[in-house]
């Protein structure tokens, strides 16, 4: 019955050239627009490491006090001190201290001419919490985090820049006047949006080099991610490191989300053992935000794009009502035709599925071309929007997939009460009129 | 074959019934060819509609091939017409974009039967009605007499065991009309039951009983006119 029922689709949709087109172009563009916002949408929110998103927490500890102004709410930045104080609690399952700075590498060849390297001093925690993928070598070692080791992770980029011939592992690099020693290199790593810096840029590659933050500390290296003071700032390391400016960040790995009200009765001791030596003077203004709440505290999908989505899906919704009334107009011009049919033995059932596989044509074919107008408004963001946007914005088989979908179930759905109208029709009625 | 005890059916609105029909009561034994006459809104069609269970009745009884008709479901309902009842209307009713052979198989098509088993029953049924070479074309490309015929080919193929007639040459010339009235009369002979709404007395006179309605009720219950296939005149004659 569901060939039949196809075949009749077919040739019913190639009667009316005219209508039919009409309907497949007003969705095609209704599901482009939507399908072009929600992949933009998709790509620039997207959570970053879904399997642990909800056991992966940023750090805030409000450090400045209420009589601080803009310090409406607690920063994803900490003071050195408190970074490091919750470093050696050792309260969750992994944590790091992590923070920005930026290398001068000296290429091996002689007359190869230095360049800029961006750079992130972490524990080596950081590798195994969001999941750091290797090609060759390994995380270095605790022990290399306790004895400030001159070591480094490159990523895959840099290595390949480095050392063309893949052999990075156990090689030294110059980075300002000192040398360190490659113990591994990542794998080609997109971790997008990149939420445990959100100082800088959030959508632009993952970091070339990768050291020890006791290292970094121990060579005096300064961030060049944010820094935020109640007070200005001193350039002296020694100074920064015991100010209460804020400037590295701080992320613990929990083992569950469950785990959360524990930690955060721990930050509260932390900050009342602060107000007790003297250095807060306020109630306690902590917070854990995981993955997706950073995300979206800090707001970072822009709220043009969320009008964009409700502006393209209102515009779906439009054309849907304009497919429902171009599909209720079709169907109803062949009343005799369904009225035939239920005295020919046709159940309301049958007459129903019959006019909703013909919505359900429409929505296939409205999809297909769907993907054009979708191919051709992502082609449009990418040229007007920046380059580390630009780059994410891609139709890739998730979009194909859902846009054809998309278009098959909604335009389906617009067919129902057409098809519902033309089922309840009684046999009768139309052959009697005739 | 089809019997109807005390039926009726009322319609309603919110200020008014109208009965269609009132203490209707017919029997239709196997192999009759029953033509049922009345003035026009005398409740011909709304009879014919019940009888090919198009519509619901309000009272009385119907029995179908001795199977109690009331309270159906619509599924039921469309399945007993599927298999029991071949229609064949005034203005033909065949759909425009369906070929001949097309149009005859959408009955079986609802029957759900294989293939193989569709297109025998097509062909036998074009066959008999003389439209063989003609299964590829449109209704459009075809004269009213032909369109009535693919219409009593499509009735037949089910292989029914009623076939409903409402004013079958109504929409057609003299000539037309007498050869579709010959083939009803042949398909009688070989033991097709058929009723047939008319008008035309004339048409009336042929078949081998006539039933009269007047104001929903019937009046008159003729005697047998007269033997198929004896002399009779001719429709629109």
């Amino acid at each position: 019955m569901i060939r039949y029922h196809i075949e009749l689709a077919l040739r019913s949709l190639r009667r009316n050239v005219v209508l039919t087109s009409l309907m497949i172009i007003g969705v095609s563009f209704g599901i482009g627009a939507s399908m072009t916002v929600l992949t933009a949408l998709r790509a620039l929110s997207a959570d970053p490491i879904p399997a642990k998103s909800a056991r992966l927490f940023s750090v805030r500890i409000d450090n400045w006090g209420p009589d601080v102004p803009n310090n409406a709410a607690a920063s994803d930045l900490l003071s050195y001190p408190d970074a490091m104080a919750l470093m050696r609690a050792h309260q969750g399952i992994r944590q790091t201290v992590m923070y920005a700075p930026v290398f001068s590498v000296t290429p091996r060849s002689g007359d190869a001419i230095p360049f800029t390297a961006t750079g992130r001093a972490i524990s080596s925690d950081f590798f195994a919490m969001f999941e750091v993928p290797f090609a060759a070598g390994m995380p270095w070692s605790k022990a290399d985090d306790d004895d400030r080791a001159n070591v480094v992770v490159l990523g895959s980029k840099i290595a390949q820049r480095l050392f063309p011939a893949g052999d990075a592992v156990g090689k030294t690099i110059t980075l300002g006047e000192q040398n360190y020693r490659v113990v591994g290199v990542l794998a080609q790593w997109r971790f997008q949006p990149r939420v445990y810096d959100l100082s800088s840029r959030l959508y632009q590659e993952t970091e070339d080099i990768f050291l020890p933050l006791t290292t970094a500390a121990a060579r005096r290296l300064f961030s060049y991610g944010g820094s935020y003071c109640d007070k200005p700032p001193s350039h002296d390391w020694d100074l920064m490191s015991r100010s209460e400016c804020r400037w590295v960040g701080f992320w613990v790995e929990l083992s569950s989300a469950a785990q959360r009200p524990a930690y955060l009765a721990f930050l509260r001791n932390y900050v009342a053992e602060q107000r007790r030596v003297g250095r807060f003077h306020w109630a306690a203004n902590v917070a854990l935000l995981d993955i997706n709440e950073t995300l979206q505290a800090e707001h970072i999908v822009p709220s043009e794009m969320k009008i964009s989505t409700y502006a393209a899906f209102g515009f779906l919704t439009l054309c849907l009502v304009s497919a429902t009334g171009l599909m209720l107009a079709k169907l109803g011009g062949r009343a005799t035709e369904f009225s035939v049919r239920r005295a020919l033995g046709a159940s309301k059932a049958q007459i129903f599925a019959q006019c909703l596989a013909e919505g359900a044509f429409v929505g296939v074919a409205g999809g297909i071309l769907g993907l054009g107008v979708t191919a051709l408004g992502l082609a449009f963001e990418r040229a007007i929007l920046r380059e580390d946007y630009a780059r994410l914005i891609d139709l890739n088989a998730n979009a194909v997939l859902t846009t054809v979908v998309l278009a098959l179930v909604a335009v389906t759905l617009a067919a129902t009460y057409p098809a519902w109208q033309s089922s309840r029709l009684a046999p009768a009625w139309k052959l009697k009129a005739e | 074959m089809l019997k109807m005890t005390h039926l009726s059916k009322v319609y309603r609105t919110e200020v008014v019934e109208t009965y269609a029909l009132r203490d209707f009561s017919i029997h239709v034994k196997e192999g009759e060819f029953v033509a049922v006459t009345g003035p026009s809104g005398s409740g011909k069609t709304t009879f014919l509609t019940i009888a090919g269970l198009l519509e619901e009745f309000t009272g009385g009884q119907y029995q179908l091939d001795g199977a109690d008709v009331h309270g159906l479901n619509d599924n039921q309902r469309s399945r007993l017409r599927n298999q029991k009842i071949g229609f064949i209307f005034q203005s033909f009713n065949l759909i425009p974009d369906l070929n001949v052979f097309d149009n005859v198989d959408v009955p079986l098509r609802y029957r759900r039967l294989p293939g193989a088993e569709r297109r025998k029953r097509i062909n036998e049924a074009l066959e008999r009605v003389g439209l063989s070479a003609r299964s590829k074309h449109y209704p459009a490309e075809l004269s009213g007499g032909q369109q009535q015929r693919v219409a009593i080919a499509r009735a037949l193929a089910g292989g029914p065991k009623l076939l409903l007639a409402d004013e079958p040459t109504g929409n057609l010339d003299t000539q037309m009309a007498r050869g579709v009235m010959q083939l009803l009369e042949e398909l009688h002979r070989d033991g097709a039951t058929i009723v047939m709404v008319t008008h035309d007395p004339e048409l009336a006179a042929r078949a081998q009983r006539e039933v009269r309605i007047v104001d929903g009720q019937v009046i008159d219950l003729a005697a047998p006119a007269r033997l198929i296939g004896e002399s009779a005149p001719q429709p629109g004659a």
